[in-house]
């Protein structure tokens, strides 16, 4: 079986502060990390290689330092590392990212491509199913579990709001995995040495099968019109008192509220 | 693409098992306010299999005219046959603008179908204006919900957007209101169904789903364990309310996903909203701060929480919960 896994480097946004003053984010110091639905999905596909052999490959569109994320996968147990980066490729919406992605993957063999369900920065969880979209392919988003008859099937499992789903579906397909779904494994003391031995592919506009004019900015239907800090609102009352009196003061509230008689 | 052919608000209606969901009516609420504003018309999309006759109460609820698909490919939601039905409409009715409710079944059909007819597609909209030539602005929380950014489809329609439930709201049932309800017939293509429905199962399901409560009675790490929670139950009976949670009790186990609160749970909007023992990080507070009312009990009084709060105390919400139930029990 082989599999490609689309990882994208993210800024780690539980660090992220809000300028209290500007009312901007503060971006510096912010580590860049692997996006914690991405890396379960990779924690899927290296099970998949440990239980029944596996070629797995991953996949990132970027900018030269995403390079990084390429390394860590390789350290986790990849088998192929692709760095998609070109010019042509910035400014991309989620529909122009979905087809940049989706041309280098036509250039690659594959039984299962897992994407994360939503990485932390964009938010859009839409990448997936753009993907799986161009290349005509079944997709299963919000994967949690997913088990392989040994020949074409995947018995898949997919979390909805009040509970989940069964369904079964053919190779080749597309899923969008949860962070909930595995815990990534650690990458490998010998393995992070020779992760940068190892080459990464590096490939451009060139290299890929994809309409030019679907590409970058020109290809981005959407554009961000403007972006501001979320307003915090203004701190009600606050009280340091004894409980009796606590209580009392929710009670007075409540009753201005008319939620109590 | 002649921008000026693409006409109508389109609204799909989520359904499961027949029942019309709430974001669909919330979605039906703005659109009617949106199109009242532009002269224009909102068209709800009702696909699935024997609803026709629910198509009376989106009229109702605020649509001009009902596309209703019935047919037993739609019976159950599954990605291809939803797609292809909705491609289809958009293909020959035009829409000017184009919103699904940002469920699990929402965000998996929005981008299919974005990307089947070329368009663009704004994520988990927490809001709807129309912009200074008419075009929608759609504003969603990014970066984890630190950002919020406006997004705009200037140049291909339909504008499409996926909005959060929760945040809308839906009109009152009038029924003078008149309208059409049109049957529509979609002709599928069998070959491209590829995914097979085994089985939808159920879990919690007894339970009022805690965006429809009024009072929610909500708990966090700091409410410590399952003696905790048992308190908590006791403090919502007193006052009709349901229990819900922060990440943190319910990655602990003591509550289920569902009862979760935040960018990752539920987005609520009671009239009060207790958090008891939560530190108030910005994934939980992007799903509680439009509430009406906010009471927080935290022991810190640093804790991130009381900005968001009206009315803050600053003590143990162990003691706070017993105290203000013994209380409560007296009164009723
Ligand atoms: C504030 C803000 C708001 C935005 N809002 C929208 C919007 O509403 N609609 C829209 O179309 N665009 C939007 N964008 C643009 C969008 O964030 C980018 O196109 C981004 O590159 C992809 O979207 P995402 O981060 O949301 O990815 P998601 O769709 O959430 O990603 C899902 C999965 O796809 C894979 N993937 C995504 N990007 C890559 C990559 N570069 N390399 C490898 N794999 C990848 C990963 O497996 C990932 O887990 C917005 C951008 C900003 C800054
Ligand atoms: C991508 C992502 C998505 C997330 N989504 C969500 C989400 O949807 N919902 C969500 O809730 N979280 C979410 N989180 C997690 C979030 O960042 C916080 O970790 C979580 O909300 C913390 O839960 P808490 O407030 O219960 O715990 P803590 O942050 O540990 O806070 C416990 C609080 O209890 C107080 N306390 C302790 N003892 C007492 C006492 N006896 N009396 C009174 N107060 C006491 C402490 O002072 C502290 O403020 C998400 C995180 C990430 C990275």
């Amino acid at each position: 079986m082989k599999i490609v896994v689309c990882i994208k480097q993210v800024p780690d946004t539980t660090e992220i502060k809000i300028d209290p003053i500007t009312g901007t984010l503060i971006r510096d110091g912010v580590p860049s990390i692997m996006n914690p639905d991405d890396k379960s999905g990779l924690e899927m596909a290296l099970q998949l290689k440990d239980e029944k052999g596996a070629h797995v490959t991953v996949i990132t569109m970027g900018p030269p330092q995403a390079d990084l994320i390429l390394r860590e996968a390789y350290a986790m147990g990849v088998d192929r590392a692709i760095h998609l980066t070109d010019r042509k490729f910035a400014g991309a919406d989620t529909l122009a990212t979905s087809h940049a992605l989706a041309g280098a993957l036509r250039k690659i063999d594959f039984d299962l491509l897992i994407t994360g369900r939503q990485a932390i920065d964009g938010d859009t969880a839409q990448v997936g199913p753009q993907i799986a979209e161009h290349l005509d392919l079944p997709q299963v988003s919000y994967l949690e579990d997913l088990k392989f008859d040994g020949d074409k099937t995947f018995t898949m499992k997919r979390h909805i709001e009040d509970g989940y789903q069964m369904l079964e579906v053919e190779a080749p397909c597309v899923v969008t995995v949860l962070s909930s779904a595995n815990t990534p494994r650690y990458m490998n003391v010998g393995g992070i040495v020779d992760a940068y031995q190892k080459e990464v592919e590096v490939w451009g506009f060139n290299e890929i099968e994809v309409d030019e004019k679907d590409l970058g900015l020109k290809g981005s239907p959407t554009s961000v019109h403007k972006a501001f800090a979320r307003g915090l609102k203004p701190a009600g009352e606050l009280y340091e008192v004894g409980t009796d009196e606590a209580v009392g003061i929710i009670i007075k509230k409540l009753k201005e509220k008319f939620i109590l008689n | 693409m002649k921008l000026e052919e693409y006409k109508g608000i389109y609204v799909f209606i989520e359904q499961r098992e027949g029942i019309i969901q709430n974001v669909a009516l919330e979605l039906l609420g703005q659109a009617r306010k949106l199109a009242d504003e532009l002269n224009d018309k909102v068209y709800a999309m009702l696909l699935g299999h024997q609803i026709t006759d629910q198509a009376q109460s989106l009229i109702a609820r605020g649509a001009d005219e009902v596309i209703v698909v019935d047919a037993p490919e739609l019976k159950e939601y599954t990605t291809e046959p939803y797609t292809q039905a909705i491609c289809q409409i958009i293909n020959e009715r035009k829409p000017e603008s184009l919103f699904i409710g940002a469920t699990t079944l929402g965000r998996d059909l929005g981008p299919r179908v974005s990307a089947r007819v070329g368009t663009g597609l704004t994520a988990d909209c927490t809001k709807i204006e129309i912009g200074e030539n008419g075009e929608m602005l759609m504003t969603r929380p990014a970066f984890g919900g630190n950002l919020m950014a406006t997004i705009v489809c200037k140049n291909h329609r339909p504008q499409m957007g996926t909005v959060r439930p929760g945040v809308l709201f839906a009109m009152d049932a009038d029924e003078s209101r008149t309208g059409a309800i049109v049957n529509y017939e979609v002709k599928f293509n069998a070959a491209k169904f590829r995914v097979k429905l085994l089985e939808t199962v159920k879990e919690d399901n007894n339970l009022i789903d805690i965006t429809e409560a009024r009072i929610l009675v909500s708990g966090g790490r700091g409410i410590g364990n399952k003696e905790g929670f048992e308190a908590m139950d006791a403090l919502a009976n007193t006052l009709n309310a349901e229990v819900s949670a922060s990440r943190a009790m319910v990655d602990a186990g003591y509550i289920g996903h569902d009862r979760q609160v935040g960018q990752t749970g539920k987005t609520v909007r009671p009239d009060l909203y207790f958090a008891f023992g939560i530190s108030g990080a910005i994934q939980h507070v992007a799903g509680m701060e439009d509430s009406d009312l906010i009471i927080a009990v935290n022991k810190d009084k640093h804790a991130p929480i009381f900005q968001v709060a009206d009315l803050g105390i600053v003590g143990d919400a162990k003691q706070i919960i017993k105290k203000l139930t013994e209380r409560l029990e007296k009164q009723n």
